[in-house]
């Protein structure tokens, strides 16, 4: 862990609500940059809602009702005024199946790069290179980039959906269960290229077993039910939890 | 063994059934077909017609009909498209939205020949373009319109929600997102509304009775404002108002009228396919 921690992301007493149910319930933590964190819990704990609220992607929900801050370097992203699209390319996002897009490999990655309109054909291509080798698929798609994405079995898609999320050069990376829908084999790929990522990106990461919680987290959070339980260094939570339902739910004694 | 029989029966009935539905269309087409292609020729389909309609060609309500069709097009497609994008991208769920959604339905349900009289009223009379190509345009886009509007919208509709996530957490507009992604992919869908609705303007006779169609018009248009004849009403025309009309003609003429249709329906399907080959997912 690096000494002099910097902030990235501070959530500042969150609330949040659906259809007035309530799904946050007063969350207040600190991302730090060039770390992974991790949210875990039981499903329905509020995990997903608080990574899109990072990069206000629940905009698309319609009747909810948010308080509190959230913001990226010092930033508060619901300020009004607030560019969202630029926002959104700052704090990138992968989902918990693999989405491409229609088209093909090539295209998926640049997909993002384009929006903004870029078509400087060098700096393309070099995006194209850099991302999919960071994303660990480079040597597997580099001589068919122009086939159709879905043509790709499911770990290499989710590993191009994390290269297109890169070619942005997005600050942060939101990953909602990444690899839910991989095999291990895969799923040693995408937490490998992980490590490597965090290096230059802040990553933030609902992840799908508490086992890979606890391979991959520099620090975690706990949710239960809407409720921040406890937020600490990755080691300590999942070996020596404070609270007795983090206890619980690490022990497996629910979950 | 008593269950299998039941299945059986049902098999059989079920076939008779379908067969029923397809039997009409063979006649229909199979006797416009036999009666009618006697009187095809270069001069019946490319001359203007002679001697009351008893002979000559009926080139300028071929003309017509395809003016018409194009016109209603230039209409009907902007503003149906347009619309679905609207509804389906854009709207959210309130009232309003309900009641735009509610009235698509019901002018969907509303008799040609209304449409025809509301043509009248407004295009012809009220805005004074008086009887002509674009009167007649205008009110079979109308009448088009619920159609278009309701295919293109299930079409949007089916295009998975998640594509358009992906094009926000990527930092794109919505507007991209529907240019980018879900246009192309709801195109084949489209096209589809897009040519039932102009199949059905193409065939209409009551809406453009009173609001283009001429009786017998032996030139052809020169301007939008011009009558012209059409091919379902000069059929109407010849079937019913002229006395002595050699069937033949009258066969000939549902025949091209037919095939304008049908060829229509094939270019659409070509299409359609063409772009389903490029949809991934």
């Amino acid at each position: 862990m690096v000494a002099a921690a910097r902030i990235k992301i501070a959530v500042d007493d969150v609330s949040y609500s659906y259809e007035g149910k309530a799904a946050l319930s007063n969350i207040t933590f600190d991302i730090e940059a060039n770390a992974i964190t991790v949210l875990f819990g039981p499903a329905g704990g509020g995990k997903s809602t608080m990574l899109r609220l990072i990069n206000r992607l629940n905009d698309l929900v319609e009747d909810t009702h948010l308080s509190g801050t959230i913001s990226v370097d010092d930033e508060d992203v619901y300020a009004p005024g607030m560019d969202v699209a630029a926002l959104r390319r700052r704090v990138g996002m992968v989902f918990a199946l693999p989405l491409p897009l229609p088209g093909t490999i090539r295209e998926n990655v640049l997909y993002g790069p384009r929006l903004t309109g870029s078509r400087d054909r060098m700096l393309l291509e070099e995006t194209l290179a850099r991302s999919l080798r960071q994303a660990a698929l480079w040597d597997e798609v580099k001589d068919r980039l122009e086939q159709p994405a879905n043509a790709l079995s499911g770990g290499q898609q989710q590993r191009l959906c994390i290269a297109r999320s890169l070619a942005l050069e997005p600050e942060v990376l939101l990953l909602d269960e990444p690899t839910s829908g991989l095999d291990p084999i895969s799923t040693g790929k995408v937490e490998a290229s992980l490590a490597e990522l965090k290096e230059n990106y802040t990553v933030v990461i609902v992840p799908h077993s508490i086992q890979q919680a606890a391979r991959v987290a520099d620090y975690a959070a706990f949710l239960l039910m809407g409720e921040l339980i406890e937020f600490r260094p990755g080691g300590e939570i999942f070996v020596n939890p404070t609270d007795q339902r983090t206890h619980d739910y690490v022990t497996g004694r629910f979950g | 063994m008593e269950r299998e029989q039941v299945q059986r029966v049902g098999f059989v009935l079920l076939g008779l059934l379908a067969l029923v539905v397809v039997l009409p269309i063979l006649f229909v087409v199979g006797t416009i077909v036999v009666k009618g292609i006697s009187a095809i020729n270069v001069e019946f389909l490319l001359a203007l017609p002679r001697d009351g309609m008893k002979t000559g060609g009926i080139f300028p309500a071929i003309v017509g009909t395809i003016l018409l069709t194009l016109g209603t097009a230039a209409v009907a497609i902007p503003v149906g498209v347009g619309g679905a994008v609207y509804l389906a991208e854009y709207a959210r769920d309130t009232r309003l939205t309900r009641a735009i959604r509610l009235a698509i339905i019901n002018l969907a349900g509303i008799p040609s020949v209304v449409y025809g009289l509301f043509g009248l009223g407004l295009f012809v009379l009220f805005l004074k373009f008086g009887t002509s190509i674009l009167a007649g345009s205008l009110t079979l886009a109308i009448m088009t319109l619920p159609i278009i509007i309701s295919t293109s919208e299930e079409a949007l509709r089916t295009v998975p929600s998640e594509f358009r996530t992906v094009n926000a957490s990527l930092g794109g507009t919505r507007w991209q997102g529907i240019h980018n992604v879900v246009l192309p992919q709801a195109l084949p869908g489209m096209i589809t509304g897009v040519i039932l609705g102009l199949l059905r303007a193409a065939g209409e006779t009551a809406p453009i009775l009173f609001t283009v169609a001429a009786f017998y018009l032996p030139r052809l248009p020169e301007s939008v404002f011009d009558q012209t004849m059409a091919l379902p009403y000069h059929l109407f025309v010849i079937s019913t108002q002229v006395p002595g009309m050699p069937l033949e003609i009258q066969f000939g003429t549902a025949l091209v009228l037919l095939t304008l249709v049908l060829s229509m329906n094939v270019l659409a399907s070509i299409m359609r396919s063409y772009f389903r080959k490029r949809r991934q997912w």
